[in-house]
């Protein structure tokens, strides 16, 4: 079976092992073969989170710079961090809503405009996917569930061998009872939202 | 019940690669394990600690690693499967009693899981644990997946038992904090008592028993030698005349390459997971069918300098390469696009790299190092202590925790860091040294582990330090593990003893000993003045709880605090507090009500009084 590749990029704490999870549970539940690798270190100090999901035969845990089939932002500045992970045929799909480092506060560094991230992975990858995916968490009902809107923008693409069946099965049997509806309202407004860009 | 007790032979999972190595104990039908924390190995013990809730299995975490292998040896002596468990650096903590627990050996398996951590995810080196096995004598067993590191610990257990002795169980980052599907086989009943019969000539190690053990232990070394010869654990794919040896996580990427580059015909690949002693006959085989080959493994040229000394005793002379210059190097840790490019170097196989983005035109972003948690009582204590010894020269030493990160700006407070424990007899040098002042940290996880000796070293030979103990209540950095010093019913356990550091430390003959609470800062900071001004050992514990600890613990109940009109933009709380929950918005500071604990530290920093409690 072909190779699919797959980074998330989030800042500790937005949710991204969840979401890998869920990916990997709906792959189970599908008979996909799945590999994924993170590095938890420092998340819950507020650093970077990176995961690497590879769908398929490969074995290859991790994934190279340059060869990432889709990447998944949860912080806009950090997706363009990761662009290095990406080639011209690579899909990016994006939340909008910045999260600026402490860096910035003390002026160690500047955020860039929203917009000019867009323009960037707009002209280096094949497609990007990009909205306000806080907002649309908060609709849901719990602006923790991002993650899974996200999710839901990224099944939208289609370009994961995983149904929207399978995800949403996966929501039931991975994420806690208390926040299943939640997050399958979010995976639903992020399906949605995709659709329209 | 706890998913890695599922009775379901053949009920597939999907498993970080520590919940498989954790499962692969359970089936392996280990009774007693012992560790101390630490990144990447940690997952694997909080595993069994969960489980020896519910479930017969003894498990501790032990003060040090030193002291979890002497725990484990004791276990497996009383014929008892025991599994042992600590990251790279760890072992170098346990290597007194590895040495001679080698010479003594076990009645029951005793495996030691050893995580080293490449490119140093989050360790201060990256040290290759294989050479453990050369200079024990030990075998060394390393899986290459998720998937083989559950099968392979069985084996381990086996393989002790057959050689009675332990067995070093290694792994790296990629596959402890990889995650695959692996299947489940049948639990076996667990043996949790056992009995020690005694047998001095074995296991009391006076230097004529000694003498007989070493004998022993390099007889074994031969009797290991052959079964890695004939291991399962050490395979060929292909029959082509190119070779290729490679070990763990190489492997995945070596057959990666092969596929990709079209090659599978002209290669053979020689994959090692039973790597210590080297399978000699197997790799002079392997090598007498090569015409050339490649080394692929991440770290040092442990298997490299092997196979040309085979070769080298074969008078082969076949080219032998791994690390070099235009090939694979010692640091960090390899990905599968590095390794396709050198197989196709080194064999002259045609290969375009894909085509990378251009980033020249990528905007600066901003970067995004970790930071001490919103309300984190360790910037509160950095705070006070900055605030105390204004005007003085000082010298941080420093140690393994999260409070490692004030050596950030701009509290850059941390100054020396080499290893658990360090802080404090590292203090004692630069006390004596030097003419600055020295005021060490060390937190209380790792004062217990290491940091006591220390501590004892400074009281007997009269040093000159402030030693600042950042109690938190538990091991933060490596996901809240217990330690001595914590309260056992915040993990719902009764039944510990409880050493409080306080008692410890006066007994310990300290005369300057005082206790602060990092949120109060204006006492805060008038206690360790007086600490600075104690000429000799003075220690100051800083007691807070951790607040991520203190939030899962439901005993935390956040009241946000905001930045009220009242600001005149000094900014004090960002520049010289930074913490998180603070951004700037339309140039003016602003708290994130969401983040902020409410500490209430950041209020007592503003010049203007400007930081209020949300009201409820």
């Amino acid at each position: 079976m072909d190779t699919t590749r797959l980074i998330i990029v989030a800042v500790g704490g937005q949710g991204n092992l969840l979401a890998s999870k869920v990916l990997g549970e709906a792959a189970l539940l599908s008979d996909i073969p799945v590999k994924m690798s993170e590095i938890h270190g420092m998340a819950q100090r507020g650093g970077v989170v990176e995961s690497a999901i590879v769908f398929g035969d490969a074995q290859s845990t991790i994934i190279s710079d340059g060869e990432a089939d889709v990447l998944v932002g949860f912080e806009p500045s950090e997706t363009l961090r990761a662009l290095n992970k990406c080639n011209p045929d690579t899909v990016v799909i994006t939340n909008t809503a910045p999260l600026p480092p402490f860096t910035v506060g003390l002026g160690i560094g500047v955020y860039p405009e929203i917009d000019v991230i867009e323009q960037q992975i707009k002209n280096k990858t094949a497609r990007l996917v990009s909205f306000d995916g806080i907002d649309l968490a908060k609709k849901a009902g719990n602006v923790m569930s991002l993650n899974i809107v996200l999710l839901g923008a990224l099944i939208q693409s289609d370009i994961l061998p995983l149904t929207p069946e399978s995800i949403k099965k996966a929501i039931e049997t991975t994420t806690k009872k208390a926040f299943v509806k939640t997050n399958l309202e979010a995976f639903q407004l992020g399906f949605e939202a995709a659709k329209r860009t | 019940m706890h998913k890695l007790l599922s009775d379901n032979p053949g009920q597939k999972m999907l498993l970080l690669g520590n919940e498989a190595i954790a499962r692969g104990a359970i089936e392996a039908g280990i009774a007693f394990g012992s560790t101390y924390p630490g990144t990447p190995s940690s997952e694997i013990s909080l595993a069994l600690f969960q489980i020896s809730h519910e479930s017969d299995l003894y498990f501790e975490y032990s003060t040090n690693e030193k002291v979890a292998l002497e725990v484990a040896a004791g276990a497996a002596n009383s014929g008892v499967r025991t599994m042992c468990m600590m990251k790279h650096v760890g072992l170098n903590v346990a290597a007194d009693p590895l040495m001679t627990l080698a010479y003594v050996g076990v009645t029951a398996g005793l495996v030691i899981v050893v995580a080293d951590d490449p490119f140093m995810f989050s360790s201060q080196n990256e040290q290759d644990s294989r050479y453990y096995g050369k200079l024990s004598g030990l075998s060394i067993l390393e899986p290459s997946t998720v998937e083989e590191a559950k099968e392979m610990i069985p084996y381990a257990f086996d393989l002790s038992e057959k050689l009675k002795e332990p067995v070093i169980f290694r792994t790296t980052t990629r596959i402890n904090h990889s995650t695959g599907i692996v299947e489940l086989k049948q639990i076996p009943q667990r043996v949790v008592k056992g009995t020690f019969i005694k047998d001095p000539m074995r296991c009391v190690t006076v230097p004529a028993v000694s003498r007989k053990l070493h004998a022993k232990l390099l007889e074994n070394i031969k009797k290991a030698e052959a079964i890695a010869d004939s291991s399962a654990y050490n395979f060929t794919d292909g029959d082509g005349s190119w070779g290729i040896v490679c070990n763990g996580v190489s492997y995945s990427y070596v057959t990666d390459a092969v596929k990709d580059l079209g090659i599978e015909e002209k290669v053979k690949i020689l994959r090692i997971g039973f790597s210590h002693p080297m399978p000699a006959a197997l790799v002079k085989q392997f090598i007498k069918g090569c015409r050339k080959i490649l080394v692929v493994e991440e770290g040092e040229p442990y298997m490299e300098e092997m196979i040309k000394v085979f070769d080298q005793e074969e008078k082969l002379n076949v080219p032998i390469h791994g690390k070099g210059d235009d090939l694979f190097s010692r640091l960090y840790e390899f990905n599968p696009a590095q390794v396709r490019q050198n197989i196709a170097t080194y064999f002259d196989v045609p290969h375009t790299a894909p085509a990378m983005t251009d980033l020249s035109d990528v905007p600066e972003i901003p970067q995004r190092p970790p930071n001490l948690c919103a309300g984190c009582s360790h910037r509160a204590t950095f705070y006070a202590i900055k605030q105390a010894a204004k005007g003085m020269d000082v010298i941080h030493p420093t140690d393994i925790g999260c409070y490692t990160l004030g050596f950030l700006p701009p509290m850059a407070m941390g100054d020396f860091v080499i290893c658990m424990g360090s802080s404090v007899s590292s203090a004692c040098g630069f006390s004596q040294a030097t003419d600055q002042k020295v005021i060490a940290f060390i937190g209380d996880s790792t004062f217990f582990h290491s940091g006591i000796s220390g501590l004892v070293n400074a009281v007997f030979n009269n040093h000159n330090f402030t030693l600042v103990i950042l109690d938190n209540g538990t091991t933060a950095m490596t996901g809240h593990q217990p330690n001595p010093g914590v309260v056992m019913e915040n993990f719902n356990l009764s039944g510990n003893g409880r050493i409080s550091i306080e008692a410890l430390v006066r007994a310990m003959g300290v005369q300057h000993v005082s206790l602060i609470k990092p949120y109060k800062l204006k006492k805060s900071i008038a206690a360790i003045k007086e600490a600075l001004d104690y000429k000799g050992v003075s220690v100051v514990i800083a007691q807070e709880t951790c607040t991520l600890f203190a939030k899962s613990l439901k005993q935390l109940k956040p009241r946000a605090f905001y930045v009220s009109d009242k600001c005149k933009n000094h900014r004090e709380c960002i520049t010289t507090f930074t913490c998180p929950a603070f951004s700037l918005k339309d140039e003016k500071p602003v708290i994130d009500p969401d983040t902020c604990v409410g500490c209430a530290v950041c209020a007592q920093i503003c010049p203007e009084n400007a930081i209020l409690p949300l009201k409820k």
